[in-house]
Order: structure tokens, then sequence, then C-alpha cells
């Protein structure tokens, strides 16, 4: 079976994001950027199954900037066998919405046809939680979402989900699509040694056009504010101040 | 422990570092003979997460090495307009006319960059020539041959638990071999102090003098906002607890560089740099700029300073320091960066006649000769008195005297020889009794903060379950000598808060080190009292993800 794995290239999670001077989105310039880390959990799903023998390769995609041909880079260092880089930008502040993603996603699925597609539940800039829904409606497939446990047998993949207050074990048929959350494992590192073989394996370049795709976006964003600072704190002396303050606050 | 086996990558040179030493050496080399196999190494988890400098940037080292970097795209495009120099009193200011200065001092022709962007420029340039980097990757430790030579490094050891065995994700890294290694990792490199130690290489030679600078980037009101300006400062908070000043930059968009360098040879253990960088934001000068601005970034690094006098021998069998690892910097000019590309250009120079010549693993002379006696050594020589002369005198009296041997010395004699530094930084730290407790204001949140919110802006982050990369050669000196002799320095002369001592009533005072907000400014290996304190590397992407600084 082949797995597809989208993994988008977003703000580091270190960073502190800062609202632009205009409140029209993040600013993105100069800043550090990094892989999903959704995404590196369903990559790495992606390599266990393989080294499970379930899978015999692994494909990924990302759509967006060019520079997103890094983060391809380390998907292919932790053990991904191909990669597929959709050129749709070349402006690092637009953001390609979750449809569009997945018409293209759809595209690449119908060219591919691949057993599973593995997607992050959210990427952590938009926090949109929507692009493996959205491919699974249109690709007609079973989905599970948030999963944080995965084991594939035949045609039925039986998936753990984080819900609410608790876990819920669902049963889906094959092909499907699988959003997976952050408990599901611990990603490897990218060995320097994989590193450098990494240069050596196939990243096709594409444009949404090869797909057919419009990628105009169709939501505006009307305002984005920065939370606000929180109040400087202070030092309790003891157990008993420390309550009488949060009895204060009207915490207890 | 189970054995460690690595895989071997053979390379004509093994480049310790992507700063502007280590790159420039890689371009060099690629110009020279496209085959050249050459590999970069940097800890930081891009290139420029970890560069820190002012910075403003005198071209003449770009200028060599690419002429056309201007045509390349180069981010070197705000010329310097307008340079200022105060020295501050706390209400008010006295500015010194630009002409008293001595021509070398002068900004004329110079640039205000981010040294982080420029690297990342570098570092695109020499991938185009076919340079191998990798970002993310710390270079752990020096491989030696049989003859004692240096044949290679490791790198890309992770995974390790903080008792030192390996995790179930450990990744051994890689053994990277090369006919020459260079190390350009910057001020204190942790590899390059222990070079520096296995050849004595600082025989000769006076010790290596520090600053410490800590810097924010702020975006101010654009009605305040002169693109081009330079402002420096000396004098107020520091007085006469320690020497050191400012640098307030004017860069593109409404952007400003805040910084503060504190010389670490103060005798006063009660001192706290971060906190009068703090106070120093206050200054009405300062605070009118800053006013209704917001802070963007925060980070810190040491800065060499001991100039010509303080260089040690640069090279040793097929090892070569590079850049501000020897120590380049000319301090009245505040500048480094200039020298570390000519120096990073000259050990790809001498390298490549070396191998040309089937030479490897011996000592590349040629290199350290260009460095004393060519371009470096002459900007580095003119200057070389005014640190002991700063040190001896103080303030108003050296810019007098070091102001006249500067004016001299451009004619090419010197009135004063050339003059000691005496002490290491760390020696220099007096008993805590003899010297006042200095009361810091609160941070009020606006235009100074405190220290754990700042470091949050250098988006620094360690790795936790690893080993602490801050070791103690003797783990108890912190709390039996350093806390009740010198009141406990580490506490305040980290920049980053990673030291804490800890002391409860009833139990003994423990001493904490939260390796996780480390920003690598190598201060604490430098001014610990006993030089217990050794900074070693952490696993590579860890460590602050600076912006443009
Ligand atoms: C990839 C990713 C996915 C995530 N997904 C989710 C998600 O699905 N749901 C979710 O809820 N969150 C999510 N988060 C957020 C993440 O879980 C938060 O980092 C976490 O919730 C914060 O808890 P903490 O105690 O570890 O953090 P810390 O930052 O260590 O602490 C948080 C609070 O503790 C206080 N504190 C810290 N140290 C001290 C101290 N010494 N003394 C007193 N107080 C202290 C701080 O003031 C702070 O308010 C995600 C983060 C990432 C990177
Ligand atoms: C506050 C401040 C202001 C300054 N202002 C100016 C100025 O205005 N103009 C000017 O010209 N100069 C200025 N300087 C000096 C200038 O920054 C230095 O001279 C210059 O950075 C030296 O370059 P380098 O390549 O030797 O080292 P660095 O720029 O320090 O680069 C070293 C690189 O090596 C990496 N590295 C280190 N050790 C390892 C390891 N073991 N494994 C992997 N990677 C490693 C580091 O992460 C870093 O990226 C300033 C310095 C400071 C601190
Ligand atoms: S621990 Fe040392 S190197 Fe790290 S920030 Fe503090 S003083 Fe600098």
């Amino acid at each position: 079976m082949k797995v597809l794995v989208p993994v988008k290239r977003v703000i580091d999670y270190n960073v502190k994001v800062r609202v632009k001077a205009d409140g029209s989105g993040v600013d993105l310039a100069n800043v550090k950027m990094s892989m999903n880390p959704f995404d590196e959990i369903s990559v790495e799903q992606a390599i266990r199954l393989k080294e499970a023998g379930q899978v015999d390769e692994i494909v990924v995609v990302s759509i967006g900037v060019k520079q997103a041909q890094e983060t391809l880079r380390t998907a292919l260092a932790m053990g991904a066998d191909r990669a597929i880089l959709v050129v749709a930008t070349d402006d690092l502040h637009n953001d390609i919405e979750p449809l569009a993603v997945a018409k293209i996603l759809k595209a690449i699925v119908d060219e591919e046809k691949p057993g599973l597609v593995l997607t992050g539940k959210q990427a952590i800039d938009n926090d949109m939680n929507a692009t493996g829904q959205m491919l699974s409606a249109l690709l007609g497939w079973s989905q599970a979402t948030f999963a944080s446990e995965v084991e594939i047998a035949g045609d039925k993949a039986k998936v753990s989900r984080e819900v609410d207050g608790g876990m819920q074990t669902i049963e889906v048929t094959m092909p499907t699509v699988i959003t997976v959350d952050l408990r599901l494992n611990e990603p490897r590192y990218a060995s320097l040694p994989n590193i450098m073989k990494a240069k050596k394996k196939q990243m096709d370049e594409k444009t949404p056009a090869n797909y057919g795709v419009d990628v105009t976006n169709r939501l505006e964003i009307v305002k984005t504010v920065e939370p606000a600072e929180r109040a400087a704190g202070i030092k309790v002396a003891s157990v008993d101040e420390l309550v009488a303050k949060l009895k204060e606050a009207g915490a207890v | 422990m189970k054995q460690v086996s690595r895989e071997t990558m053979e390379y004509d040179v093994v480049i310790v570092g992507a700063g502007p030493a280590g790159l420039a050496a890689a371009i060099r080399l690629k110009q020279l003979d496209a085959d050249c196999q050459v590999v970069v190494l940097e800890k930081g988890s891009e290139v420029g997460a970890h560069i820190l400098s002012g910075a403003v940037l005198d071209p003449c080292g770009l200028d060599t090495l690419i002429p056309d970097w201007k045509d390349k795209g180069a981010p070197v495009t705000v010329a310097v307009k307008e340079d200022n120099f105060y020295m501050l009193g706390e209400a008010g200011q006295v500015r010194i006319p630009n002409f008293p200065m001595p021509p070398l001092m002068s900004n004329h022709g110079n640039y205000i960059v981010s040294m982080g962007n420029v690297c990342r420029w570098m570092a695109e340039q020499a991938e185009g020539l076919g340079v191998d980097i990798f970002p993310g990757m710390s270079v752990s430790e020096l491989v030696y041959a049989e003859d004692g030579s240096v044949k290679g490094v490791v790198a890309g050891e992770f995974g390790k638990n903080p008792d030192g065995s390996q995790s179930e994700a450990y990744e051994p890294g890689m053994e990277l071999h090369g006919k020459y290694v260079f190390l350009g990792e910057g001020v204190r490199g942790s590899l390059a102090q222990q070079v520096i130690s296995k050849f004595d290489l600082s025989k000769g030679h006076e010790p290596q003098k520090y600053g410490l600078g800590m810097k924010e980037i702020w975006e101010i009101d654009p009605a305040k906002h002169v693109e081009g300006r330079v402002t420096h400062t000396m004098g107020w908070p520091l007085g006469k607890n320690a020497g050191g000043g400012s640098f307030i930059y004017h860069l593109e968009n409404n952007q400003v560089y805040v910084g503060f360098v504190v010389h670490l040879n103060y005798k006063n253990p009660h001192l706290f740099p971060y906190m009068e960088f703090q106070r120093f934001k206050h200054h009405p000068m300062v605070a009118d700029l800053l006013e209704g601005g917001k802070r963007v970034a925060y980070g810190a690094r040491a800065i060499s300073e001991g100039g010509y006098q303080s260089m040690p021998k640069m090279v040793a069998p097929g090892v070569a320091l590079l850049g501000c690892s020897v120590g380049m910097v000319n301090v009245p000019r505040i500048k480094g960066n200039h020298n570390a590309i000519l120096s990073g250009k000259a050990a790809a120079e001498a390298a490549f006649a070396a191998i040309q010549a089937g030479r490897s693993g011996d000592e590349l002379s040629e290199y350290e000769a260009e460095v004393r006696n060519g371009a470096i050594g002459k900007d580095l020589k003119t200057v070389r008195n005014v640190k002991p002369l700063w040190s001896k005198y103080g303030l108003v009296a050296s810019l007098v005297v070091g102001g006249l041997d500067m004016w001299t010395n451009t004619f090419g004699v010197s009135l004063m020889g050339t003059l000691k530094h005496g002490k290491t930084d760390a020696a220099a730290t007096e008993i805590a009794d003899r010297h006042k407790v200095i009361e810091y204001p609160k941070p009020d949140g606006k235009l100074s903060f405190d220290r754990l919110t700042n470091v949050a802006f250098s988006f620094t982050n360690h790795e936790e379950n690893q080993p602490a990369h801050l070791t103690l050669k003797d783990v108890s000196e912190p709390v039996k000598i350093n806390l009740p002799k010198f009141g406990g320095p580490a506490a305040r002369y980290c920049p980053a808060g990673v030291y804490e001592f800890v002391e409860e009533e009833g139990k003994a005072p423990r001493f904490i080190i939260n390796f996780q907000n480390c920003v690598h400014c190598k201060t604490c290996d430098i001014k610990d009292p006993g030089q217990n304190i050794v900074w070693t590397t952490p696993q590579g992407g860890d460590g602050p993800n600076y912006p443009n600084m």
C-alpha cells in the first residue's frame, strides 16, 4: 500500500507570533518556519507502518511557497520515499485555504492512488482543523479524526480518538483519511546521514494549474489581534497568603 | 553503555559554524576550486538562528569576497547616514561631535545590517556554489588522527538521556573527516577552547578579553524613525562600575536595534549586566525614542575585545581557527564581521594552496601570516591600545589618550608601543564584601522587562530530556565558594536567567541550572570566577531562534 502524507510549513512553535502593524495577519518576515508538529507525527506514523511491512511507499506533499521544499526534505530525511512540491504562491503571507489544499490533494490522490492519507489534525498557524475532513468528503472516503492509536488490518482501520473527556475507538473501511493527534507517537530525529541521503531522493515540482485547481482565497480576514498581555505576577510568602490572594481574585 | 559506531564521510574541508567567517571560507574554497568538497555544520535550527551582531557592517570583507554582492541581492541596503556619539549623564547628555573622533571611528560608507540575514544570504550563495550546509547539527567533538593532528569532527548526535545514556531515539551522528578542519564557532567556541588548550595556542599571547552584548529589536513610532542613523553612547548607567556602552541603529521597516555591551572585566560581582541594559533604556534620550514602540526580539552574545595582542596562535595540525574563535573585533569600532569574512577567505586560500600541493593535516601557517600581516592585522594593530587604556585610566581620559593614539597610529606610529591586558575576566572578579550591592529599579514592563519575559523573545528552547549542556568541573563550587565569596554572580551575569541559587530556610542552598533558557552567549564560560562552568553543545537545533538579529 502507498500512503500519502501532506506536510505544511508553518511558523515554528517556539516563536512568539506578532501581528502585523495593519492587523491583516501574523508577521512572518524573518521568522523561523518549521514542519507543522502534527505533520511530523503523521510522517512518523507512515514510517512506522512501513517498518511494520504494511506500507511500501510514502509520498509527502507540500502546498505553498517554494521554501516548503525544506519541509519536504525534512520529511524525506525522516524516512519518506518521494516528495511533491506544489508551488501555489510566492507570497509567504498568503496562506492557501483548506478547500484549495484539499482539492489539490484530491487530484494527487487520483494520480497516485494511495490506500491511506495521513494528515495532521490541524496546522498550528491557523488552527483550521478542516483539510483532512474536506479531503475525505471530496474523495468520498471514510475518515477518522484526532487519532491517538492506529491499527490497520486488511481493509479495516481501527482508530482510537481523543474526544472531550475520554477515548473513543472506531473502525473505518479502507481507503481512508486519518488525521493525527499529539499523542499518537514521538517523531524521530532527522539524522545527519539520512539528511544527506534525502538530498538524493526524488522531489517533483508542480503548480496548482497542473491539477486544474484555482487557489484564489475565498475567506476574508477581517482582523487579527494579539491576546491581551498578562499582568505582572506577584510573589507570595506562604500558602495562607496564596489562598487569601486566590479568594480575593475570586478564583477559589 | 552501548558502543557507538558512526558513519563516516570524507570532505576536503570541514567547517564548523555558519557565521560570516565559516561561510566566507566555504564560498572562497568553491570559488577557487568547484570540485573541492566542503561541508558547513551549524548548531542553530537554521543558518542565522544563532547569529547576533550589532551590526554596522564595513563592506570591505564582502567587497573582496563577492565583489558584485549588490547585484546578487545581499541584504546590505541601509547605508549609514548619520553617526552620533554621546557621553551620557544621568539627566542630560553631552554630544561629542564627529570631527574630533579619529577617522576610523567614522561609519561613513558602512551599512546597518542584520548579520543573521547576511549569513542566510551568504549560505544561499555557498549552496549555489555546491557547498553542503547542514543546520540543526551541533559539532560536539573533535576527531584526532594517530599522529595527534585533527582529522575531523563528530556532528549530529541526538537522543541522550539526562544521565548521558542512550535513549530509544538515540542517533549517534556522523564523523566528518577533512584534510583541514576550520573552526568558525565565533567568540569562545567550545571546540576552539579545546584546541587552544590542547595545543597551548595562547602561549606568548595576552589572555582574551570579552564583553557581554545584549540586544533588542524594537518596532518604533515611524515619526521617530530615521533610517540610517547610528548612535553610540558611553557613561550612564555604568559609570565607574564597569566599562561598556550602547548602540542604537535605525534599520529599515521602522525597526531599531538597541544594544548594550558590558565589558566582562568588571570587579564588583554585584553588578547585574542585564539590569544595567534595562535601566539604560530609561534614559530620557532612549525612552523618548522607544515610547509607544514594541520590543520584537531579545538576545545576547559575548564579544571578543582583546584585539591584536590577545589573538592566540590560530593554526595547529589539521585545524585552523577563524574569525571570533580567534578574536578579531576592532574594539573602538565594535566591528568584527569584516575581519571574520577576511579571515575565512584567507584560511580558504591557504587550504586551497596546501591541498593543491598535496598537503593535509598540517599547520596552515600561511593563513596565520596573512591574518597577522595583512588587512586584519593592520586593522587591529592600529587600535590595540584602546582597550587596555579603558581598563587602566577610565573612560574620559582614555578617550582623549586613546583617540590621540589612534590618530597617530593612522599614520603608522604609536606613542605607546603595545599595552598589556593583564588578568582574565574571570580573575578580575573581586570578593563581594569589598563592593557595594547595587539596587536596580524594577522593570516597568513597557520599556524594561524582567529577564525571563525577555528570554521568551529569543525564542530559545532546549529539549528537556538531555544532559545539561552547561557542565560544572566541580559541582560543589557554586555553593561552597561562589555564593559566600562572590555573592553568587552567576545569578546575575547570565543574560538569560539560567542560573539560580535557591536558599530555603533550614536547607542547604542549592545551585539550579535552567539550561532550557540558555541563549548560547558563552558569558558563564568566560566570567565564572573559578572558570568552573564549561559550555558544551546541546542537541542541534536547540538554542535561540533569532529573527533578523
Ligand atoms: C504542537 C502543539 C500542539 C498543541 N496542542 C494543544 C492542544 O491540542 N490543546 C491544548 O490545550 N494545548 C495545546 N498546545 C499547547 C501546549 O499543550 C501548551 O504548551 C501547554 O498546554 C502548556 O502547559 P505547560 O504547563 O507545559 O506550559 P508552561 O508554559 O510551562 O506553563 C504554563 C503556565 O504555567 C506557569 N508557570 C510556568 N512555570 C512556572 C513556575 N516556575 N511557577 C509558577 N508558574 C509557572 C506559567 O505562568 C504559564 O501560565 C499545543 C502545543 C504544541 C506545541
Ligand atoms: C552585541 C554585539 C554587537 C556587535 N556589533 C558589531 C558591529 O556593529 N559590526 C561588526 O562588524 N561586528 C560587530 N560585532 C562582532 C561580530 O558580531 C563578530 O565579530 C562576528 O560575529 C564574528 O563572526 P564569526 O563568524 O567568527 O562567528 P559567529 O558570528 O559567532 O558565528 C559562529 C557560528 O557558529 C555556530 N557554532 C558555534 N559552535 C558550534 C558548534 N560546536 N557546532 C556547530 N555550530 C557551531 C554558531 O551557532 C554561529 O552560527 C558585534 C558583536 C556583538 C556580540
Ligand atoms: S547559561 Fe551561559 S551561555 Fe547560556 S545564556 Fe547564560 S551565560 Fe549565556
